[in-house]
C-alpha cells in the first residue's frame, strides 16, 4: 500500500490520557484524619480495605470496608483536592460493619480508611491505588 | 523419591524440595544434564521425549502462542531486570548467568533455546522451534504415556499473525481444537471484542476458566468464565482454576470489552482454593496469566495451591520455582515449549513431581501429520499475501528484552520517516518472532511483530514533559518493586529519543537526561514535539494500520540494516 502525505499527515486523536505522576497526601486529608479523631492515636489491625492495585478506570474505583465491632469508618482519598469520600455510620443492631462504594481517584495515591471502634479507639488500613496511563501489555 | 508412608516427620516442602534435588541430578526435568549429552551427539525426538512416567496425574501446559503456527526464530531476552525481592531471581536471569546457573554448555540446544548469546549463529544450526503439529506430536506422546494428562492452555492463543486477524482467531481455535485442551485461561483474546470472544467461548469444546474474569457493571461473577473445573484423572480429584491476565482493561484497550472487570483478586482465588478443597479436590492447579512475579507473591499470600501453571511474561523455565509449597512452572512462548509436570498425588496430598521443559525443535520433532492439514487449511486462502516478500534484513531482527529490541528500533524507524515524527513510540510488548541475517522479510514476518485490533499509528504533539510523564508511567508498571503494581510488558520503546533510567529510583525521579537524538538537544520540558506511535488504549485513534507504515518503509529500504542502540542507559540494573 502507498500512504498519501495527506494520509500521513492526519492528526491523530490523543494517543495517551495523562494522569500525572502520584500523588501525595494533601494537608485536607489530615485535617480530615485529626477532625475524625480529635487527634487520637491511631491502631492498626481489626479493619480491612479492599481496593484493586491498579485502577482498571479511575473514574470508578469499587473499594469495599470491613471492621467488626466499629460505630464509624472513614474513608478518605488522600491525594484528591477533596478528600473526603464517605463516613458510614453504625448503629448498635448494624448486622455487620462494613460497606462498599465506588470512588473517584485524581491519580495514584493511597486510600485510607479509619475505623472508630464501640470503646472509643481508631484503627486504620491503607491501600495504595495506582491510576496509569497503561498500554504496553505483555 | 523417599517412600511417604509412616513418615509423619518429614514435611510436605521437604518432599517438594527432594522432587527439586531429584529433577536437579537424575534428570528428570535435567534440561542442563540432557544438553551436555546432547551436545556430543545429534538431538533426538526421543531425547526430547524422554521421561519416567511417575506419580498418578500428568499436566501438559503450553501458553503465549500468539497465533504461531508454523515454526519460527525466538530469541529469548538478554536484558531481564528484576527489582525489590526479585533483583536476581529467575526469570531475571539472563545469558551467561542463567547458563551458568542451570549448568548448561555454551553452543548447546539449551543454549539456543533458552538463553540469549550467539544467536543467529546457533539458529543456523539447530533451526526454526515451534509449529503446532511439532507440539501436537509431543502433547500425543505424553498422552501415550499418560492417555489421561491434562492439557491446558494459559492464553495469548487466538492473536498475533495476519491470519489471526484476519479470522478474528478462528485459526487458532481450530487448531487448538485438534489439540484437544482441557481449559484455558485468558488476555489478549479479549482484543478481539466481547461479542468475538463470547461467540468463540459458546462454542469451544473445554472449560474457558478465570476466577479474576467479573461482571464491570455489578463485580459479580460471569458465567461463561467459570472460576475452576474439576477433573478426575487417575483416581485423583484435580481443580483447576483459570486466572486470567489481571490487568486487561489497563494495559489493553478496555472499551474492547467493557462488560468485564478483572484484577489479581487474591482473597477471591483465596476463597475458590477453600472451596475446592472443601469440594473434595486433592490437587489444585492454577492455570495463570499473571506474569511470573505475581504467580511469585501470589503463590505467597493464597494457600492450598500445588502447582501455578505461569503464563504471561513468557519466560522459559527449565526447573519449577518453589514458593512455600507450590510449585511455579513457566513454559515460555510463541510454540516454543510444552511443559509436562508430572504429579504424585496421595491420600489428598501432592507429595513429589517430575518436570520437563521439551523445547520444539522443528527440525528434531516430527509433524504430527493431522494437524498439519488443519494449520495449512488456515492458511491456504491467505498464502499469496502471507508469502509476498517486501525486503531483506542484514541484521537480526528480534524484539524481546526490557529495552529497545532490533525489531522495535526498525519500527521506531518507520514511524518516524513515514509519519516525519520527531519521537516514536512502539510498545513494550513480549510477543513477535525474530528474523535472522540475511532472511528475506515477508508480509506475514511483519504482521507477526505488528498484528493487533488497535494497531493504527497515531501522530500527535507532545510537550516534552508529557513525554516524561509516560516514560515515567511506564518505566513504573515495570520497574515498581512489588509485583501486584507490574503490568508485565517491558518499556516503551523510543525511536529519536535518548535516555538514562535509574531503575531503583521511585516513579517520576527515573527517567533522566532525555535527549533529541536528531539534534543532541536535551528535550525540552515546555516544547512541543511531534510523536508518533502505536497500539494506543484509547477509542478513536487515527492513523495508518501500523503493518502498513512499515511495510512501506522496508519496501523503500530494500534491505534493511538496524545499526546498534546505545540511546537507553541504565542504571541501578
Amino acid at each position: 500500500m502507498t500512504l498519501t502525505r495527506r494520509k500521513v499527515m492526519v492528526m491523530g486523536a490523543g494517543a495517551f490520557v495523562a494522569f500525572g505522576l502520584p500523588l501525595r497526601a494533601t494537608a485536607a486529608a489530615e485535617d480530615a484524619i485529626a477532625a475524625f479523631t480529635g487527634g487520637a492515636a491511631i491502631g492498626e489491625g481489626g479493619i480491612t480495605l479492599t481496593a484493586p492495585e491498579i485502577a482498571e478506570n479511575g473514574n470508578t474505583v469499587p473499594i469495599e470496608v470491613s471492621a467488626p465491632g466499629a460505630s464509624q469508618i472513614m474513608v478518605l482519598a488522600t491525594g484528591n483536592p477533596t478528600p473526603g469520600v464517605a463516613t458510614f455510620a453504625f448503629g448498635a443492631l448494624a448486622a455487620s460493619q462494613a460497606a462498599s462504594t465506588r470512588i473517584r481517584l485524581a491519580g495514584t495515591q493511597d486510600v485510607v480508611a479509619i475505623a472508630k471502634m464501640a470503646d472509643g479507639s481508631f484503627v486504620q488500613a491503607s491501600s495504595n491505588v495506582k491510576v496509569t496511563i497503561g498500554g504496553c501489555g505483555g | 523419591m523417599r517412600d511417604v508412608e509412616g513418615s509423619d516427620m518429614i514435611s510436605r516442602r521437604d518432599f517438594l524440595q527432594t522432587s527439586m534435588a531429584a529433577s536437579a541430578i537424575l534428570g528428570a526435568s535435567s534440561f542442563g544434564q540432557w544438553s551436555r549429552v546432547a551436545a556430543q551427539q545429534a538431538l533426538t525426538q526421543d531425547q526430547l521425549l524422554q521421561f519416567d512416567t511417575f506419580g498418578n496425574v500428568s499436566l501438559i501446559h503450553i501458553t503465549d502462542i500468539h497465533a504461531q503456527l508454523k515454526p519460527i526464530y525466538f530469541r529469548e531476552p538478554s536484558i531481564n531486570i528484576g527489582v525489590g525481592d526479585n533483583k536476581g531471581q529467575v526469570p531475571h536471569v539472563t545469558g551467561a548467568d542463567f547458563r551458568k546457573m542451570y549448568g548448561i554448555d555454551d553452543g548447546s540446544p539449551s543454549h539456543y533455546a533458552l538463553s540469549s548469546g550467539d544467536f543467529s549463529a546457533l539458529a543456523q544450526a539447530y533451526g526454526r522451534v515451534g509449529g503446532l503439529d511439532r507440539v501436537s506430536t509431543v502433547i500425543n506422546a505424553i498422552r501415550a504415556d499418560r492417555p489421561d494428562a491434562i492439557l491446558l492452555d494459559g492464553g495469548d492463543t487466538w492473536h498475533g499473525s495476519y491470519t489471526c486477524y484476519q479470522t478474528e482467531g478462528q485459526d487458532m481455535v481450530n487448531v487448538m481444537n485438534a489439540l484437544k485442551p482441557d481449559a484455558m485461561t485468558f488476555h489478549w483474546e479479549f482484543t478481539l471484542g466481547s461479542e468475538r470472544v463470547q461467540e468463540i467461548v459458546e462454542g469451544l469444546p473445554f472449560a474457558a476458566l478465570g476466577q479474576n474474569i467479573f461482571d464491570a457493571e455489578w463485580d459479580e461473577p460471569v458465567d461463561i468464565f467459570p472460576p475452576y473445573k474439576f477433573f478426575e484423572r487417575g483416581g485423583v480429584n484435580v481443580a483447576v482454576i483459570g486466572q486470567a491476565f489481571p490487568y486487561m482493561p489497563i494495559a489493553n484497550p478496555g472499551w474492547m470489552f467493557p462488560e468485564y472487570s478483572f484484577g489479581i483478586r487474591d482473597e477471591n482465588m483465596q476463597a475458590m482454593v477453600d472451596e475446592v478443597r472443601a469440594k473434595g479436590a486433592e490437587l489444585v492447579v492454577v492455570l495463570s496469566h499473571n506474569g511470573f512475579d505475581v504467580d511469585k507473591k501470589m503463590a505467597g499470600k493464597v494457600t492450598g495451591i500445588d502447582v501455578i501453571l505461569s503464563g504471561h511474561t513468557h519466560d522459559a523455565l527449565p526447573e519449577p520455582v518453589l514458593v512455600g509449597e507450590t510449585i511455579i512452572v513457566a513454559s515460555g512462548s510463541n510454540g516454543k515449549f510444552v511443559s509436562r509436570v508430572d504429579l504424585d498425588v496421595r491420600d489428598g496430598r501432592m507429595m513429589g513431581f517430575r518436570h520437563k521443559l521439551i523445547p520444539i525443535f522443528s527440525d528434531v520433532i516430527e509433524p504430527d501429520k493431522a494437524v498439519t492439514e488443519v494449520i495449512d487449511a488456515q492458511r491456504a486462502p491467505y498464502m499469496a499475501e502471507l508469502s509476498e516478500v517486501i525486503g531483506q534484513s542484514e541484521s537480526l531482527l528480534y524484539r524481546r528484552g526490557n529495552f529497545n529490541g532490533t525489531w522495535d528500533d526498525l519500527i521506531c524507524d518507520a514511524l518516524i520517516s513515514e509519519r516525519e515524527a520527531d519521537i516514536a513510540m512502539s510498545p513494550g510488548v513480549r510477543w513477535g518472532p525474530s528474523i535472522l541475517p540475511g532472511q528475506d522479510i515477508t508480509r506475514e514476518d511483519i504482521w507477526n511483530v505488528t498484528s493487533m485490533t488497535y494497531g493504527r499509528a497515531y501522530r500527535t504533539e507532545m510537550t516534552g514533559e508529557f513525554i516524561h510523564v509516560i516514560l515515567e508511567d511506564v518505566a513504573d508498571n515495570l520497574f515498581n518493586p512489588d509485583p501486584y503494581y507490574q503490568q508485565g510488558g517491558d518499556m516503551v520503546r523510543l525511536g529519536g529519543l535518548g535516555y538514562r533510567i535509574d531503575i531503583t529510583k521511585p516513579q517520576g525521579s527515573r527517567i533522566t537526561d532525555m535527549t533529541l537524538l536528531k539534534t543532541g538537544e536535551a528535550l525540552d520540558a515546555s516544547k512541543t514535539y511531534q510523536v508518533a506511535g502505536w497500539a494506543s488504549v484509547n477509542e478513536g485513534t487515527e492513523g495508518p494500520q501500523i503493518w502498513d507504515v512499515v511495510e512501506s518503509h522496508i519496501r523503500k529500504q530494500g534491505t534493511v540494516r538496524v545499526e546498534p542502540n546505545n540511546s537507553v542507559k541504565v542504571i541501578g540494573a
